[in-house]
């Protein structure tokens, strides 16, 4: 009761990322909240996923496994998140801010008329007091940019339970424990919740792509060039970006010495960025590779070269070597954030 | 559910926002307390609601359906309902009430919802956000309020049969085409067609809509007058007219509040130089973290 549920979206029987990296968050806020980390698992032929949700901390898995359940559909999912919130009573419900969950998510609120937000970048606990003086402990701070990334807002649902956020793909850094949960399946009647009505909609056709490298929607990219120096130096960019839930790119010149695939490629001939941190490595900053990541809104330079024309165009600039930048900012992460 | 029949007229609702236009924001966007000037921003027709009221043109077009604009905000929203009117809507009505102040999606939605009942149609359109919250909460909240299917991030309808619509979606990786019964709610998202023009006949026919507020002021005496026009009369709705549970309302109303908000300081385009030690990296990651830079 009053634990922590995280809805666990998957695509073609695999767990989306989000999931997973919500579960990561779910494991410190409930480890904060000293309350467990649950899942709600909803699909066909499922099952055998429970076990990443246990090594990702889910302490019981919510499983409603049913084959009209094989794809998203509103109703009945919402059905099944609502009827299962109202008998579990969770304090924080989390949401991937997919196309799947910012149309379940809104619908679960409305229903229990409990407060939601969307796209959160930071999730935190805190307490809060409002301007009558009532107080409150350990409330989820929904923290997200509003106003068109001009502002800030930090968001809290004093009264309401559960209290409801989503978050997109890729903000939170997603990491499995070492020794998975000794967690357990707790199945929903699916039979009990679900009535006809539920699926007036019907799915006529589907076509989805196979997921691939989106270095484009990343809300951060670490980006190696050729002063990389070798493959093997290359998997240190990858290290960074796993562990702040970044996508890689490279400049030309990393991609002809082959240190990574021509997909990840950034500037005039390979695809534009814009994220919201471009963390750039070994790149001299030559203006073809420039023209693809300068409208970043921060730009960290990490180049030995003093003189390199990246500099020039960066926010921070680390002068030194990646070998030992890089490490050195993992570890300082690992330390730092919640 | 209600039963549809064919040779019956559709209505249509198309939910609608006026919105600052925080695509241009301009130095002058941010006072220098730190706060938003909206007064800097021109206010807009939300772009995704203008195409969901294309969609609803199309049917229209097809099917002779009534097109109604709904729209929350300040009196001077009803410059959004008149917009789509020169564009093809048949009437609009403005939901304004000191009382809908500070609502959040939900209690929005709330309010919405009873305007919607009130008015009873078959399909509701909205755009799938707004592009001064991007919350696309709205949407989906007012289908569950009036217990009926959504079908989001809709980029075209396909098909209207006697009883169900046919929609194709856009989703991250591909699309998705669905059927459902009416009455049902649509939104729309950004890659569906854009809204047609404004149309000379419909500007010179709607020129002079206004709302009683508008038409108490003393400069509405050079229009045509609203008695016996009635097409001219743009609905103005408050709690009264829309009833419901008072507390369901406005600020009362919302779940969510808001704690704090802070203004991303724009820094000026000067690197830092920083080193290799510890401590230089060290508070590189920490001022990130605390920005939220990285999460």
């Amino acid at each position: 009761m009053n634990n922590i549920i995280v809805f666990c979206e998957t695509d073609n029987g695999k767990l989306c990322d989000v999931s997973l990296e919500l579960l990561t968050k779910g494991r410190a806020l409930a480890e904060t909240l000293k309350c467990d980390l649950e899942a709600l698992l909803i699909g066909h032929n499922v099952e055998n996923l429970a076990n990443e949700l246990y090594s990702y901390g889910a302490k019981t898995v919510h499983l409603a496994d049913d084959p009209q359940l094989e794809f998203f559909r509103t109703l009945p999912y919402a059905a099944i998140t609502i009827s299962l919130f109202k008998e579990e009573k969770p304090q924080i419900a989390l949401f991937g801010a997919t196309s799947v969950g910012r149309d379940l998510a809104p619908r679960v609120s409305s229903a229990l008329h409990s407060g939601l937000t969307a796209d959160c970048t930071s999730l935190e606990i805190g307490d809060h007091q409002d301007n009558k003086g009532n107080k409150w402990d350990n409330l989820l701070y929904q923290i997200r940019p509003a106003f068109g990334g001009n502002i800030i807002a930090t968001i809290v649902n004093p009264e309401h339970r559960p209290q409801m956020a989503t978050v997109r793909e890729g903000v939170m850094r997603k990491e499995a424990l070492a020794t998975p949960v000794d967690g357990s399946i707790k199945r929903i009647d699916t039979s009990k919740v679900l009535m006809d009505t539920d699926f007036a909609v019907s799915i006529i056709e589907r076509h989805i792509k196979e997921k691939k490298i989106d270095i484009k929607g990343a809300q951060i990219v670490v980006a190696g060039g050729y002063g990389v120096g070798s493959k093997e130096n290359f998997k240190l960019i990858f290290d960074l970006a796993k562990v702040l839930g970044a996508e890689v790119g490279a400049s030309r010149a990393a991609v002809d010495a082959g240190f990574t695939d021509h997909e990840r490629q950034i500037g005039q001939t390979g695809v534009t960025v814009r994220p919201k941190l471009f963390i750039s490595v070994g790149i001299s900053g030559q203006i073809q590779h420039t023209a693809g990541m300068d409208q970043s809104s921060m730009i960290i330079s990490i180049n030995n070269d003093p003189n390199a024309p990246i500099h020039q165009i960066a926010d921070y600039s680390i002068i030194g070597d990646l070998n030992e930048v890089l490490p050195k900012m993992i570890a300082s992460y690992k330390k730092h954030s919640k | 559910m209600k039963e549809f029949i064919m040779n019956k007229k559709l209505k249509i609702v198309v939910l609608a926002k006026q919105v600052p236009d925080t695509r241009h924001v301009g130095k002058d966007a941010m006072t220098p307390e730190g706060t938003v000037n909206r007064a800097a921003l021109p206010a807009i027709f939300n772009p995704e609601d203008m195409n969901a009221l294309e969609q609803a043109l199309r049917i229209k077009d097809k099917t002779q359906a009534e097109v109604i604009l709904l729209t929350m905000g300040p009196g001077r929203a009803a410059d959004i309902i008149r917009e789509g009117l020169f564009r093809g809507a048949d009437g609009g009505v403005l939901l304004t009430d000191r009382k809908f102040a500070g609502a959040d999606t939900l209690a929005t939605s709330y309010a919405l919802s009873q305007a919607v009942k009130k008015i009873n149609p078959d399909i509701i359109l909205a755009g799938r956000q707004a592009i001064d919250g991007d919350t696309a909460q709205v949407g989906p909240q007012v289908a569950e309020k009036l217990n009926i299917p959504q079908v989001t991030y809709a980029e075209e309808i396909l098909d209207i049969q006697e009883d169900k619509l046919t929609i194709k979606r856009r989703l991250e990786r591909g699309i998705e085409v669905v059927s459902s019964p009416m009455p049902l709610l649509i939104t729309v998202h950004a890659t569906a067609a854009p809204c047609r023009p404004r149309h000379a006949k419909q500007v010179m026919k709607y020129k002079s809509a206004r709302t009683a507020s508008e038409n108490a002021i003393p400069e509405a005496s050079y229009f045509l007058p609203l008695e016996g026009n009635e097409h001219l009369k743009i609905a103005e709705w408050g709690v009264q007219e829309i009833g419901g549970d008072e507390n369901g309302f406005g600020m009362a109303g919302s779940p969510t509040k808001v704690k704090k908000v802070e203004n991303i300081v724009f820094q000026a385009k000067e690197a830092k130089k920083l080193t290799a030690s510890d401590s230089d990296i060290d508070s590189l990651i920490v001022e990130l973290i605390s920005n939220h830079t990285i999460g």
